[in-house]
């Protein structure tokens, strides 16, 4: 695997102080109202609150801590503090709960903490309610949570479905303020990339904000030189893949949450859930956490095997050597054994519940899915998915890949599988099928190319208005994912003689079983290459525009710099496990570090749950 | 089906992809097992003490942490914090002696210049340190500071402010040019939140028709319009919009999305009665139509029901009591219960459903009832001989797969497993569940000796089956081929 002129990837800067600063900002902010409090807490903020403060810290003049719930209060404190996400429902619970203490002749002191930032919206209801005056406002500019080394969330799943689906700007803002932050405390960047709607306007918000600041960040050495902002919906397929490789697959099946899991009974083999963190900090998670599920098994009984014969060492010791064992190595070993164990057993509840699934006839029917081959079969497998009434987040993820790889479902198959799934999983599904026919996931094909001519026509119109933008209704009907056409251009499905090696993998394909390349890595790695969007001019056609790529500083084609090496990548509506895995094995090929800044870890199961409509 | 699985077959073997499978015989389980045989012999090494691990409450959250904290102020509301966590709060008397310094510093000043930021091991170390005042939190200062009376500015400029949270007077933009203009700068400006405060403006400063009217040219502020209505559940702004705009199919979604809050079933049923006249598309237009006579079906059934069960005549129900309600179900489920409950009944018929899901269900059904006689009615056919046939819609090895769910017989599920096309999968499901005189049978027909002598030690000893293959064995007229 040792290539002519590889380098070794530059280590990531340090983004503990991100979390510093998180948690001076909310200890000052509580400091605001003195004296003793109740503090109610979202129910969204809770983990990633944890992450970065505990409970002893909150303690800082909190009395007790609630959740956010709609239920009435029974507390006697004389003051509340609300630790919220900018929603109008959430308002209206806070309003609720003061009319009701002046209803009943109490008074106490009400402070609202918005996380990430306040919206006008949630003032006007606060001024509608009747007690605008009754609470004071104020923000937490909480944005990035550090995951881990190279992960950074900001924790806003509902971007995914405010922006794609309603055509929301509200979150923009706060990705500029992100990259303002980040490029204030480890830029300045000097190169940005760009792919996508939202990506140009984050940027174009973000340079406003850094002219208006005018910070002199001049002649500074910058720890990351470039960055790279993608929008999810440049590249709905590969999150709508099964993940194989070890962290998607423990995110498909457990959900890991604000980069910690529950790992339940059938894990732990005992009567009780324990709760883990999952980053580079785990021996043992670290080096199984990128590899193909295939190589896992192997790895882990190596590793028990070295854990064993560590042990067995004590055999044959004196008192001395015992001594100095138990004082200087029982402790990792005995830390190494736990995480072994845990491991194993997700393993082994993974593939219980993998092979109940069908799973490898589902895989078999993506990758057929993602070559192109056998759709008549592929159709009918998702049809029996559906009449087994299998589960039906599953089944709208098929149905959703088979209409963006094929660009759009043939008008009988839409309307026989629309008819099945409601049939099978409630009437109410209807609501669904218009969502995921308005974000451009699940569509019929129209009739002829007669109407598709008149759409891109029309949308062209659109487009040069002065308005600016192509308008979201046109936009679903007009944009085609032209997903045959990207593939072949860019080589995602690897045509290789022989097996795919999944243990010593040659492309980033491996994160697929070999199957498919991520087009958003194939994207990155494209440009990166070029340093532009040069000679990408048809995929870039295929894929709507909407690309730039901004030289920020002079001065910056100074090689030795190894943050020229260091890529903020910035994904827009969630980036999955998968690509993560991916482009840390680019990294290591081409010598890059990425940086994952994301507004949220996503996956085909929680793009597909944002398209449910839920009762008020 | 059976092609298919052929195919799955040759896939795996012959192409790039390697032969990773989910089958719990493989070999990597098994190597996975050993490993976890290995670790937890390791066990009674270790296990003395927990030391090393995160203190965790019956919920599995870490103590200490905030999730466990706040189930605790739940499950107690009386305790407070302070004499809980006692033990937890080592060195936190540092804590409350926190300056509260008033720093002027801002946020975007504290990093000038700076390149590497020294990073603290814990709060006291970084209040102890002189230099750390720079590191604050932004510190606001009152907000009556931000507020602005002069109001004279552009409308690029109160956008700007108003995207830096500042507060900003609008009701100085009174003619429609300037509103509208203001508008423009706020999307311009890409940043949501101020495009929905210059919308929320220009509603209660405009009369609805001038609004829209605007809006239908304004496709990113339409969005946002749209979207603060369904927020803030003001319904009826939204259709009057939806309407406006003559995106009927949306008003009819959008009033049948109500449905969704109306928890009694009686109004939800006339509420739904009222919504197959909306102009749906003519497909929805009988998915809604369906949705109602589902509906309409569940609740004479559920009266129905109760009655039975509650008087205890019904052996059925007294045997199995239902779990739940079927109000509100799928159709599939619906089905499938009626099927559980009501087989014999004419009920059935009254539930419109495709022959594949109709078989899958009722199959289930009878399957977990142990009905086999049932069972074998839904596939047997006779053709115009009087012969009989077994047919169906689906793959057999569907029908064994549910078949050995529900833990039929060995008897029931070999006649299926004989059924299945394709002779590999045929094997390999027998083999699979134990189905031996299926597996016997066709290596008797494939003339496969070896295969058959090497089963042989499968079966039990002394067994019918043992002696079968014996037998087969030892009978000098097959040909065998190998």
């Amino acid at each position: 695997m040792a290539f002519a002129g590889r380098r070794d990837a530059p280590e990531p800067p340090d983004f503990a102080i991100l979390k510093r600063l998180a948690r001076d900002q909310l200890i000052y902010l509580l400091e605001q109202l003195p004296g003793r409090k109740d503090l109610f807490i979202e129910a969204d903020l809770m983990s990633p609150l944890d992450r970065i403060a505990n409970v002893s810290i909150l303690k800082h003049e909190v009395d007790k801590l609630y959740k956010v719930e709609n239920r009435p209060t029974s507390s006697t404190s004389d003051q509340f503090c609300f630790l919220v996400r900018p929603r109008i429902k959430t308002m209206k619970y806070i309003a609720d709960i003061i009319n009701a203490d002046k209803m009943a002749g109490r008074s106490r002191k009400y402070k609202i903490i918005f996380s990430p930032q306040k919206f006008y919206a949630c003032e006007m209801v606060l001024e509608e309610e009747g007690v605008f005056g009754d609470v004071s406002c104020d923000e937490w500019s909480f944005y990035l949570l550090p995951l881990d080394d190279d992960i950074i969330s900001m924790e806003l799943p509902e971007f995914f479905r405010d922006y794609f689906l309603e055509g929301d700007h509200r979150w923009i803002n706060c990705v500029a303020r992100a990259l303002q932050l980040l490029n204030s405390l480890y830029g300045p960047f000097s190169k940005a990339y760009g792919i996508g709607r939202c990506a140009k306007m984050s940027y174009e918000l973000w340079r406003d904000l850094e002219e208006e600041s005018e910070s002199d960040s001049q002649g500074r050495k910058p720890e990351i030189g470039n960055v790279f902002l993608m929008d999810r919906d440049t590249d709905y397929v590969t999150a709508l893949c099964s993940q194989v490789v070890y962290e998607g697959l423990v995110d498909d099946t457990f959900r890991i949450k604000c980069g910690s899991v529950d790992f339940g009974p059938d894990v732990t083999s005992s009567d009780k859930s324990i709760k883990v963190l999952l980053n580079s900090q785990d021996k043992v998670f670290s080096q199984i956490r990128n590899e193909h599920f295939s190589s896992v098994f192997g790895f882990l009984s190596q590793k028990s095997r070295n854990l064993q014969a560590q042990y067995d060492r004590r055999r044959g010791m004196d008192i001395k050597q015992m001594k100095n064992f138990v004082s200087q190595e029982l402790k990792g070993l005995k830390q190494e054994h736990r995480l072994l164990s845990l491991h194993i057993g997700a393993c082994e509840s993974i593939m219980k519940k993998k092979t109940k699934q069908d799973f490898q006839e589902m895989i078999k029917t993506e990758h057929s899915l993602l070559e192109g081959f056998d759709i008549r079969e592929s159709t009918s497998f998702i049809e029996e998915h559906i009449d087994r009434q299998v589960s039906p987040i599953e089944s709208l993820r098929l149905m959703c890949l088979l209409s963006i790889t094929e660009n759009g479902l043939i008008p009988k198959d839409y309307r026989s599988l629309k008819t099945q799934y409601l049939q099978s999983y409630g009437p109410e599904h209807l609501l669904t099928f218009h969502n995921l026919k308005r974000i451009g996931l699940l569509t019929e094909q129209s009739p002829g190319e007669t109407l598709t001519a008149v759409e891109s026509k029309v949308s062209k119109l659109v487009t040069d208005r002065a308005a600016g933008k192509i308008t979201d209704a046109f936009n679903s009907l007009a944009r085609k994912s032209n997903f045959r056409g990207i593939s072949k251009k860019l080589g995602l499905i690897p045509r290789v003689d022989g097996e795919y090696d999944l243990k010593m993998p040659r492309d980033m394909a491996y994160v697929f079983s070999g199957a498919y390349i991520p087009l958003s890595c194939k994207i990155i790695e494209q440009v990166l290459e070029r340093k532009s969007w040069l000679g990408l001019e048809e995929v870039l056609r295929l894929l709507n525009g909407n690309e730039f790529s901004v030289t920020e500083s002079a001065g910056e084609d100074s090689p030795a710099w190894e943050s020229q090496r260091i890529i903020l990548t910035v994904f827009l509506g969630g980036c999955t496990f998968s690509e993560i895995a991916a482009l840390r094995f680019l990294g290591k090929e081409k010598g890059y570090k990425f940086i994952f800044l994301t507004t949220a870890i996503t996956n085909s199961a929680r793009m597909m749950e944002a398209m449910i409509e839920t009762k008020a | 089906m059976s092609r298919a699985r052929a195919d799955e077959e040759e896939y795996w073997h012959s192409s790039k992809f390697r032969a990773f499978t989910f089958d719990d015989e493989d070999d990597e389980l098994s190597q996975l097992k050993e490993s976890k045989r290995a670790v937890n012999s390791l066990r009674d090494i270790v296990d003395d003490d927990d030391d090393d691990l995160e203190k965790v409450s019956w919920s599995g959250d870490p103590v200490g942490s905030i999730s466990w904290s706040i189930k605790e102020t739940a499950s107690s509301s009386t305790s407070s914090l302070e004499s809980r966590d006692s033990s937890l709060q080592k060195g936190y008397s540092s804590y409350s002696a926190f300056p509260k310094q008033a720093s002027s510093y801002s946020l975007s000043s504290l990093f000038k210049g700076r390149n590497k930021l020294p990073s603290f091991q814990s709060l006291s170390d970084a209040l102890s340190d002189t230099g750390v005042k720079n590191y604050a939190p932004e510190l606001r200062r009152p907000k009556a500071e931000y507020k602005d009376y002069s109001s004279d500015w552009s409308p690029k400029d109160t956008v700007r402010r108003m995207q830096r949270g500042k507060v900003c007077s609008l009701e100085r933009f009174r003619s429609l040019q300037d509103k509208l203009v203001l508008l423009d700068e706020a999307v311009a400006g890409h940043d949501g939140n101020i495009i929905t405060a210059v919308l929320i403006f220009l509603k209660r400063t405009l009369r609805k028709e001038i609004l829209f009217q605007e809006l239908e040219v304004r496709q990113v502020a339409l969005c946002h319009l749209i979207h603060f209505l369904k927020e803030t559940g003001e319904q009826k702004l939204l259709l009057d919009l939806l309407r406006f705009l003559d995106r009927t199919e949306e008003v009819a979604l959008s009033q049948y999305r109500e449905h969704l809050n109306i928890q009694d079933v009686e109004k939800r049923r006339e509420f739904l009665k009222g919504c197959i006249g909306l102009p749906f598309s003519a497909e929805d237009t009988s998915h809604v139509q369906d949705h109602y006579t589902l509906l309409e079906r569940q609740i004479i059934i559920e009266a129905n029901d109760r009655h039975l069960e509650t008087a205890g005549q019904s052996e059925i129900f007294r045997k199995y009591p239902r779990k739940a309600s079927i109000l509100n179900m799928p159709l599939v489920t619906t089905l499938f219960y009626s099927c559980f409950y009501h087989y014999t009944e004419a009920e059935l018929s009254a539930l419109q459903i495709p022959d594949k899901q109709y078989v899958l269900t009722a199959l289930a059904a009878r399957a977990k009832l142990r009905a086999w006689n049932d069972v074998d009615a839904l596939f047997t056919t006779k053709n115009w001989l009087g012969y009989t046939k077994k047919k169906a819609p689906i793959g057999f090895h569907r029908v064994v797969e549910i078949l050995q769910r529900n833990n039929a017989p060995v008897q029931v599920l070999q006649e299926y497993v004989r059924l299945v096309e394709d002779v590999e999968t045929q094997l390999n499901l027998a083999t699979k569940y134990k189905c031996h005189d299926v597996v016997i049978d066709t290596y008797r027909d494939l003339k496969d000796r070896i295969q058959l002598a090497a089963y042989r030690c499968k079966v039990e000893r002394g067994s019918a089956e043992e002696e079968k293959i014996d037998s087969i064995l030892n009978n000098t007229q097959i040909r065998w081929k190998n």
